[in-house]
């Protein structure tokens, strides 16, 4: 008898420490809201480790009152019922069980258990959020490696962690580039509509939030496709495997009405990152205030009615939608010649990072240009790209 | 599962009482052994109408409600005699039963918890126990990977489940025959009468009588939630029964009441044919070496194209099980419902249910063995667990 529990729990073990060797290491976590799976779920493990196999059934049992199709639940409990009656050799023992989907529910554990156990360090922030503009209270950074979203708060222009959630993104991971190929786009966007419910089929659950790709960028790269949510999930099960979707981000219908509350159609930034780069205060804060000089500096640049030097803001291999680079220098020399005085304000500017390899910042303004023949008030986006250590702009449009 | 513990059930249950009024509950008895469902619920009635509140009688009554599938009035009476008499496992154990019938494998399971809660060793609901609680996993799976009955994978688990129920009823048992203990062990306090030839031939499985039942006083560490494989009555085999425990436990008090039953043999039935008798021999004589710790006649009973798990070389394979088999300490292999599937030519197919125990490892598990005769010698030619 004792025997065969050890046995037991020697499988479940093993099975715990293949997690823990994902760099599970246990730390203390934060409070967290009361809609989520994961404390428990950790404590379920937790238990599991320490062989005390009948402690952690009844917390599954528990877990699954509070989540009654929570199929990773089902899982492990499957598991825990097993080992009393056999040794188990693995997570998910049913010999004739379609591979995917345990693989699926086994990544699911993993990515959950990790979240919980490396929260998104104090006094740290997701680099891409450099400056949110004043109306936004709010923006969304997710992690596809994690299958993780983070909410963070306007705190005068500093972001604030306020909740962070499980999520499912494309069957075939990010980077998306063509319709159809089932991925999430990574990349800076923004909520576009509010899609009830009512309007939808159970197949996205709570609701849905569209986001803006393609963006300039993406268009420019020649990506294509379209119809990338935010949004819920179906019915039958409480949350789907961390690669599941066509190239949404699918949050759990209880994280889907959390989040709804933070969302502002057209202005809350969406940031789609591969794994999050994140910066201490004084790193994030040094890395704004050069951006920011460089922004100034063009505007200056601009304002002095000098368009040479004005035009060395942007890159060689500048483009908008209007031509390539010569066209805007010709356009710009052009206009300049009439110029006595150019005062040119922007306002309700945000700084976002683009996610990637590539330092690529998309700036967002309200451009206030006035001139002795002109004025006007636009809004406008820039993206600009690091060239050889310069800070060069790379697109500029109407936003 | 169910027939098989009911009928354990009834057994138990006959003794449960001090023998005051041994005639008319005798007769009841006798009426539910023949099937005599009718009477026996009559005599039952009667028996009541002056004592509401035996126990044995309810019990038995229960018993006749349940064979009569009348779920639910059995359930009731089951249900009372557990609120009358907490400490009694038998009407938990049948609670269970129906309860597991009708589904209801969370009900079934905390009745059976109950049951070895009382009585730590009670074997017919570790056994009922860890087969709910398989069916439970079973469900979990199911839920876990949204298989429904239109998928290959689920059927198949049900049927298996389906099969483990018919294995307890009345068709098949070969040469696992119910053969109550030949009292293992002479330090047996004599509370047991000699063995009375009482039972029809019906038993359908061992009685959990012989078990050596772990320490019956205080049991040991609580856990009575932690249900284990209990070994099977002892003396099912022969091979098993030859290593039996050094040092013999007394067996417990269930277990000795249990001794008084009988004594009739049914042995290898002769409806079975004599090559699958041939093959049903050569398994027990594998697992009797393993017990034995006979490496040599163990590895003797593999043929040669034996298919190593693993993919694993014949000769690593060999050194892995040597290996096993020498370590340190008793091992026992016990086989149970040891059913020849199929004999065609010079290839058999064994389904059997197998349960190991050595120092630090026990399990049970359903085992399909694949086998040929290989020079006039039924040798093991593949071992998968399940089915």
């Amino acid at each position: 008898m004792r025997g065969l529990f050890h046995a037991a729990s020697r499988a479940l073990l093993v099975l715990a420490s293949s997690w823990a060797c994902l760099g599970l290491a246990a730390t203390a976590p934060a409070a967290q809201p009361p809609g989520d799976p994961d404390p428990a779920l950790a404590a379920v493990v937790r238990d599991i480790e320490a062989g005390k196999l009948d402690a952690a059934l009844k917390k599954v049992d528990a877990l699954l009152e509070r989540f009654p199709n929570f199929r990773l639940a089902h899982l492990i409990r499957g598991d825990l019922l097993l080992a009393r009656t056999r040794p188990i050799a693995t997570f998910g023992n049913l010999p004739e069980a379609p591979a995917d989907k345990l693989s699926d529910l086994r990544e699911e554990a993993i990515v959950r258990l990790k979240a919980y156990r490396n929260r998104p360090p104090n006094n740290y922030v997701p680099r891409y959020l450099l400056q949110m503009e004043q109306e936004q209270k709010y923006a969304v950074v997710v992690d596809t490696q994690r299958s993780r979203l983070y909410i963070y708060q306007n705190d005068g222009g500093r972001p604030r962690f306020v909740a962070d959630y499980y999520i499912a993104h494309g069957k075939l991971g990010a980077e998306k580039n063509r319709e159809g190929d089932k991925r999430t786009p990574i990349g800076v966007y923004h909520v576009t509509a509010n899609l009830p419910k009512q309007k939808l089929s159970d197949f996205y659950g709570s609701g849905a939030f569209p986001i803006s790709y393609p963006n300039e960028w993406d268009r420019q790269q020649g990506r294509n496709g379209h119809g990338i949510w935010l949004h819920g999930t179906p019915s039958d099960t409480y949350s789907r495997p961390p690669r599941a979707s066509d190239g949404c981000v699918v949050l759990t219908n209880q994280d889907f009405d959390a989040i709804a509350g933070y969302m502002q159609i057209g202005l809350t930034p969406v940031i789609i990152s591969n794994t999050i780069e994140w910066l201490s205060l004084d790193d994030w804060a040094a890395e704004r205030a050069a951006l920011t000089r460089q922004i100034e500096a063009w505007r200056k640049d601009w304002e002095s009615r000098d368009v040479e030097r004005y035009l060395s803001h942007y890159s060689k291999s500048f483009r908008n939608s209007d031509g390539d680079l010569q066209q805007w220098a010709r356009q710009k020399r052009l206009v300049g010649s009439g110029k006595t005085w150019v005062k040119v304000g922007l306002n309700k500017m945000s700084v976002f990072r683009n996610p990637g390899k590539q330092d690529m910042i998309v700036v967002t303004f309200e451009q206030d240009y006035r001139s002795n023949n002109l004025s006007n008030v636009l809004r406008k986006r820039q993206y600009w790209m690091k060239e050889s250590g310069q800070w060069k702009i790379i697109y500029e449009g109407f936003a | 599962m169910s027939k098989r513990a009911l009928a354990v059930s009834l057994l138990i249950g006959s003794l449960f009482c001090s023998p005051l009024r041994a005639d008319p509950l005798q007769d009841l008895q006798g009426l539910v052994k023949q099937g005599q469902l009718a009477q026996a619920l009559e005599r039952a009635d009667q028996l009541l109408a002056s004592k509401p509140r035996d126990a044995q009688v309810r019990f038995l009554k229960g018993v006749v409600l349940s064979e009569l599938n009348r779920s639910s009035d059995a359930i009731a009476i089951f249900q009372k005699l557990t609120e009358d008499y907490p400490e009694l496992p038998e009407p938990y154990n049948n609670l269970a039963v129906l309860y597991a019938q009708q589904r209801q494998y969370d009900k079934a399971r905390n009745a059976l918890e109950m049951a070895i809660r009382t009585h730590p060793s009670y074997a017919t609901a570790h056994e009922n126990l860890g087969d709910i609680y398989a069916r439970l996993a079973s469900q979990a799976y199911d839920k876990a990977l949204a298989l429904d009955s239109s998928n290959v994978a689920a059927q198949n688990k049900l049927a298996l489940i389906r099969e483990m129920i018919s294995v307890g009823g009345k068709t098949t048992r070969p040469a696992v025959a119910a053969t109550p203990a030949a009292a293992p062990a002479p330090a047996a306090k004599p509370v047991a009468p000699p063995p009375v030839a009482a039972a029809s031939p019906a038993p359908a499985k061992p009685a959990p009588a012989a078990v050596p039942a772990p320490a019956p006083v205080t049991p040991p560490t609580p856990p009575a939630t932690k249900p284990a494989p209990v070994a099977p009555p002892a003396a099912t085999m022969a091979a098993a029964a030859a290593t039996k425990p050094a040092t013999p436990t007394p067996p417990a008090t269930v277990a000795a009441k249990e001794e008084a039953k009988p004594a009739k043999r049914p042995e290898t039935k002769d409806e079975a044919p004599p090559q699958a008798a041939a093959v049903a021999k050569a398994v027990q004589s594998w697992a009797g070496a393993w017990s034995r710790k006979d490496v040599k006649g163990y590895l003797g009973h593999y043929a040669r194209e034996f298919e190593t798990p693993k993919g694993l070389s014949r000769k690593a394979w060999e050194e892995e099980r040597t290996q096993r088999l020498t370590k340190p300490g008793n091992i026992e292999v016990e086989l149970e419902n040891v059913k020849v599937v199929s004999v065609e030519g010079n290839k058999a197919t064994v389904k059997l249910r197998q349960h190991y125990r050595s120092l630090n490892l026990s399990t049970s598990s359903n085992k399909t063995l694949n086998l040929i005769n290989q020079d006039g010698k039924w040798v093991i030619q593949q071992e998968r667990v399940g089915g």
